[in-house]
């Protein structure tokens, strides 16, 4: 081995906890880094890969077939702005019921699109199972719309009988099912045609691209032929949201892990040349170039990392293997694990940040005179805030605490990165614990299930999956809603109750399902939380959700128009509100307006408030003896409510992230302190010769500490609640939705205090260790090293 | 007899490697004796001292010290015990070179919690009696070895030690200083103060100790009575 070598070497093992701190903090901000930027890439690699492969539609149109021609049709795909089309398609919103659904339930509604040809120019959909429509009485289904059907599958759609031949796969979801065009008509019959185009575009990078496109082919039909339109951006965030929603908060910790990273080598490897002046000395004395000498301290920095950086690639796979699964699951393009080039690159760029941070010292270690390097004074020049001191000393505390006190001022450097090691903890503990308290505002919000102290729920309502009934079970007879409503109504329990109902409608501005939720009785008590305007206050009045609002490109105050089957209602937007239910695609109104749309339309669920004293579970048993058997389900709020499994994933990733990096702050902390002791072994072996006791030492080095913590507690905390403001809403964006105050403003002033304290805490934390080590150290030898 | 102040009992000491730095001495020093260690470099000169002191501990044997058996001790004890009993001079001085003269005397009043009055006028008697009063307000390093010497022994002497131990005490310095120092232990010892002193300097221990001990590869192998030149 070379000297070089064997320097390094020698060096790396004489500082073990140094090597040990760097290699951790190299590895949690790698670990950090490597999933944020992973889940950026895997969360949007699979629906561009689907989507370029199957050259999926930009601009999915739909047309009012008595307003626009075929023909005229046809021709807007020589508009300009537009590459290429296919279509005009017939579309329909069909109910299609699956074997097995209770009688009286018609299904969830499709928008089916009459489609000879499975892969035209745009939107070559692809086959996961069987084969593309070929003749009357065929249906193909998207994987999403028909989670688990069997190929051969019978099912219905009104009286007509389908058979499924195939589960294929939109990437731009231009449609929920496929059959041939005859067949289509044949079940639309009576009604005014409506078409579907869908057109590639030259530009489509942002969705002011896509809304010319749209205004370039409105503006070459007649007016009103547009009913709607959706943009393939729309479609990509639905898909990437879900793991999107992860990337504004992992790349705050990944750059809170960064900063702590450049933190700790700086610390450590300036630490390592301050120490070891003299042995730098003799290297050169011994014939050691600077460039040799520069090279040793910067290998001594970067070996640890080096290590901590491969385990950081490591563990970022295996905690982003848990998220992206479910991710790719729901895309069905395999596993999409972190890709290769962000393992590579990651790592490779955190250790060069760490290499050019060791290099500064390095650098300055080598430039040192070997004279110079011999002879360096060993105690700080003590003319130094002199002032402070003599100030301190006035103070009634003991010496060792007066001492303590003192302490920081003497190395005015070496506190500024002990502080910053405290603000970047508290920092980090405040972002998280903000953002868990947001993240728990927002399970709150995010359903009203919990409204009231019953629920109670009626059929029919929910995707097809919730009425299968048993095997061999014979299918429910639903309750009559009329005695469900009576019976809510009559119970000598009830105090106030409202009811919702669900049903679909579409909305300009936003293709495919839009729920609508319409509200009987008092319905204040079960108002979503509202970000913008006010709750409805009667007919005429309607609540939109935020991520539609943004879909439908309008703001409150507007006019919307609802249609179903050919009815229409003109309502007022008067409050955006924050609902991710139902994808957050949702209206929210009166349910007369709602039977306006859709005539018919009877509560599927009661929310029921009881009086004082009356019990709740009395209460919920008998309504389930008298329905129970007709479908009807009555719980307590409190269990209705379902969490959201990837909010508590998030929350338990956040938790750990920061926990990682308080660990780090607190080895920050540790190592700094380490080097301090280490510089002042001498000292305090004197002042034990003068009878300085354990504890003694130990409060002198911990109120040194804790004195820097406790100050640099406060800036650390305020950045931290910076960040969440900033970051919070972004995740928000992500999802598509903006969120509401409430959510955001999570912070009280005792909370603050607290998480200030927390500064105290790892800087004491981080002490401890260090500051028992003093106190054991041995005098006798400490005195030897003159 | 009294009974002695410093009592060893077949002391070794052995570090990690080597042989022992002590072995099996046993040694008294009765109050008021001024006793030079002297010996050659290794032999266990300050070993020996630190054992006293109980900044270490012995492998095997007793060292009882004042009626404390100080081997024994836990580390918070003896620390209570170097404040109560034990004055330290080194031959470095090891003074804290930020905290100026009249702190570093103060140090181990403060420690042991002496009203502040008190260690107050305790520290301005040392100083007028040992002639540095017009350096209080000094940093150490602005002074000359010898004085820097005068400030240890004062800070040794702070809490009233039944006993004075120091560790080359003239080591680091010139002639004339080393003089001074050697007439101050000599008064000092003239005083009633129990003293225990190592050095190389044959010249020291012949002008200010009233008995020799000469060790020898960590035993004692010499220990006589020195007529004190007055
Ligand atoms: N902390 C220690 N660890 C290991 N060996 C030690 C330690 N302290 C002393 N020794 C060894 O014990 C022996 C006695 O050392 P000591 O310092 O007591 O000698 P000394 O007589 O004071 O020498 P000097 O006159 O040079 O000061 C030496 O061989 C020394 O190397
Ligand atoms: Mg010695």
């Amino acid at each position: 081995m070379s000297a070089l070598g064997k320097v390094v070497r020698a060096g790396v093992g004489r500082r073990r906890l140094q090597s040990l701190v760097m290699a951790l903090t190299a590895l949690i901000s790698v670990a950090a880094a490597v999933l944020a930027i992973g889940l950026i890439e895997t969360s949007r690699a699979p629906f561009d890969r689907a989507f370029g492969r199957q050259q999926g539609a930009h601009l999915t149109a739909e047309f009012d077939g008595s307003k626009a021609t075929e023909a005229q049709l046809r021709a807007t795909a020589d508009t300009a702005g537009v590459a290429a089309a296919a279509g005009p398609y017939r579309v329909a919103s069909v109910r299609v019921r699956m074997p097995q659904m209770p009688a009286g339930d018609e299904g969830p509604a499709l928008t089916v699109a009459g489609r000879a040809d499975r892969a035209p120019d745009v939107d070559r959909v692809d086959l996961a199972k069987g084969r593309w429509a070929k003749a009357a009485g065929e249906i193909v289904l998207d994987q999403d719309a028909a989670a688990v059907v069997p190929i051969g599958t019978k099912v219905r759609a009104g009286d007509v009988e389908l058979e499924v031949v195939g589960i294929a796969k939109s990437a731009g979801r231009s449609a929920d099912a496929w059959m041939v065009p005859a067949q289509l008509a044949e079940l639309d019959q009576g009604r005014a045609p409506a078409y579907q185009m869908l057109y590639r575009l030259d530009d489509a990078g942002s969705r002011a691209d896509i809304s010319r496109g749209r205004a370039a082919v409105a503006g070459a039909l007649p007016a009103k032929a547009v009913t709607g339109t959706q943009s393939y951006l729309t479609v990509k965030q639905d898909v990437d949201s879900e793991a999107a929603v992860y990337v504004p908060f992992l790349t705050a910790f990944a750059v809170i892990g960064l900063g702590l990273s450049v933190l700790v080598v700086a610390v450590v490897v300036s630490g390592a040349v301050t120490a070891a002046t003299r042995r730098i000395g003799v290297l050169k004395a011994l014939g050691f170039t600077p460039v040799q000498v520069g090279r040793a301290y910067v290998a001594q920095a970067v070996l640890p990392a080096v290590v901590g950086v491969v385990l950081g690639a490591v563990t970022a796979n295996l905690l982003g293997a848990l998220l992206t699964d479910e991710v790719a699951a729901t895309y069905g393009v395999g596993t999409a694990l972190i890709p290769l080039w962000v393992d590579l690159a990651v790592p490779a760029a955190v250790l060069a940040l760490i290499a050019v941070t060791a290099l500064v010292p390095a650098l300055r270690a080598g430039r040192l005179r070997s004279t110079q390097a011999l002879t360096v004074g060993r105690a700080p020049s003590p003319g130094r805030a002199l002032l402070v001191r003599r100030l301190l000393g006035r103070l009634p505390v003991s010496r060792p605490v007066g001492l303590g006190l003192a302490h920081p001022f003497a190395r005015p450097a070496r506190t500024a990165t002990l502080a910053a090691a405290v603000a970047f903890g508290a920092l980090a503990v405040t972002f998280a614990v903000g953002l868990n308290s947001s993240l728990a505002a927002i399970q709150a919000d995010r359903q009203r299930t919990s409204a009231g102290d019953v629920l109670v729920q009626s059929g029919p309502g929910g995707g097809p999956g919730e009425h299968v009934p048993a095997p061999g079970a014979e299918p429910q007879k639903p309750a009559d809603p009329a005695k469900v409503a009576a019976a809510v109504r009559k119970a000598p329990g009830t105090k106030s109750y409202f009811g919702i109902a669900r049903t679909e409608v579409r909305v300009p501005g936003a293709t495919g399902r839009t729920t609508a939720i319409g509200y009987a009785g008092d319905a204040r008590s079960g108002a979503y939380r509202m970000i913008d305007g006010r709750w409805f206050r009667g007919e005429g009045e309607v609540v939109v959700a935020s991520r539609l609002l943004q879909a439908m490109d309008a703001e409150v105050g507007d006019t919307v128009t609802l249609t179903d089957k050919g009815r229409t209602v003109e309502l007022r937007i008067v409050g955006e509100a924050f609902v991710l239910d139902d994808d957050g695609m949702a209206v929210v109104m009166d349910q007369a307006d709602q039977r306006r749309l859709t005539p018919g339309t009877r509560s599927s669920e009661y929310h029921v408030t009881l009086r004082s004293g009356s019990d709740a579970d009395a209460y919920v048993a008998a309504i389930n003896d008298r329905f129970g058997s007709q479908g009807v389900h009555a719980v307590k709020g409190d269990s209705a409510g379902i969490r959201s499994s990837s909010i508590i994933a998030m929350q338990a990733m956040i938790s750990l992230l920061a926990a990682m990096l308080v660990a780090v702050a607190c080895l920050g902390v540790l190592n700094t302190v380490v080097l301090d002791t280490r510089e002042r072994l001498h000292d305090l072996g004197v002042f034990k010769a003068l009878g300085m006791s354990p504890r003694q030492t130990v409060s002198m080095v911990l109120v040194s500490v804790a004195a820097v913590g406790l100050v640099a507690g406060a800036p650390g905390t305020l950045l931290g609640v910076a960040l969440h403001h900033w970051v919070t809403p972004e995740m928000g964006a992500t999802a598509g939705t903006r969120l509401p105050d409430a959510t955001i403003d999570v912070y009280d002033a005792s909370l603050l205090a607290l998480l200030a304290a927390g500064g105290l805490v790892i800087a004491t934390l981080g002490a401890l260790l260090p500051a028992s080590w003093a106190a054991k150290s041995g005098t006798a030898k400490a005195l030897r090293t003159e | 007899m009294p009974d002695p102040l410093i009592d060893l009992r077949e002391v070794t000491k052995t570090y990690e490697e080597g042989p022992p730095a002590l072995d099996e001495v046993s040694l008294a020093v009765h109050p008021g004796e001024a006793v030079a260690v002297l010996g050659p470099s290794g032999s266990g000169k300050s070993t020996l001292l630190n054992l006293i002191a109980g900044l270490d501990r012995p492998t095997a044997g007793s060292v009882t010290v004042d009626g404390v058996r100080v081997n024994g001790l836990s580390e918070r004890a003896s620390a209570k015990f170097r404040r109560a009993s034990v004055g330290m001079v080194f031959q470095f001085f090891h003074l804290l070179d930020d905290l100026n003269v009249a702190d570093n005397i103060l140090l181990p009043a403060q420690l042991a919690g002496m009203p502040r009055a008190e260690a107050r006028d305790r520290a301005a008697e040392l100083l007028g009696h040992l002639g540095i009063a017009r350096h209080t307000r000094a940093y150490p390093g602005r002074l000359s070895g010898g004085e820097r010497q005068r400030v240890a022994v004062a800070r040794a002497l702070m809490n009233r030690p039944k006993l004075l131990l120091a560790d080359e005490p003239t080591g680091a310095l010139d002639t004339a200083s080393g003089a001074d120092v050697q007439a101050l232990l000599r008064d000092l010892n003239a005083d009633g103060q129990t003293i225990v002193l190592v050095t190389h300097d044959m010249a020291l221990a012949a002008g200010c100790a009233t008995r020799t001990v000469e060790l020898l590869d960590g035993r004692v192998a010499r220990d006589v009575p020195t007529a004190v030149a007055s």
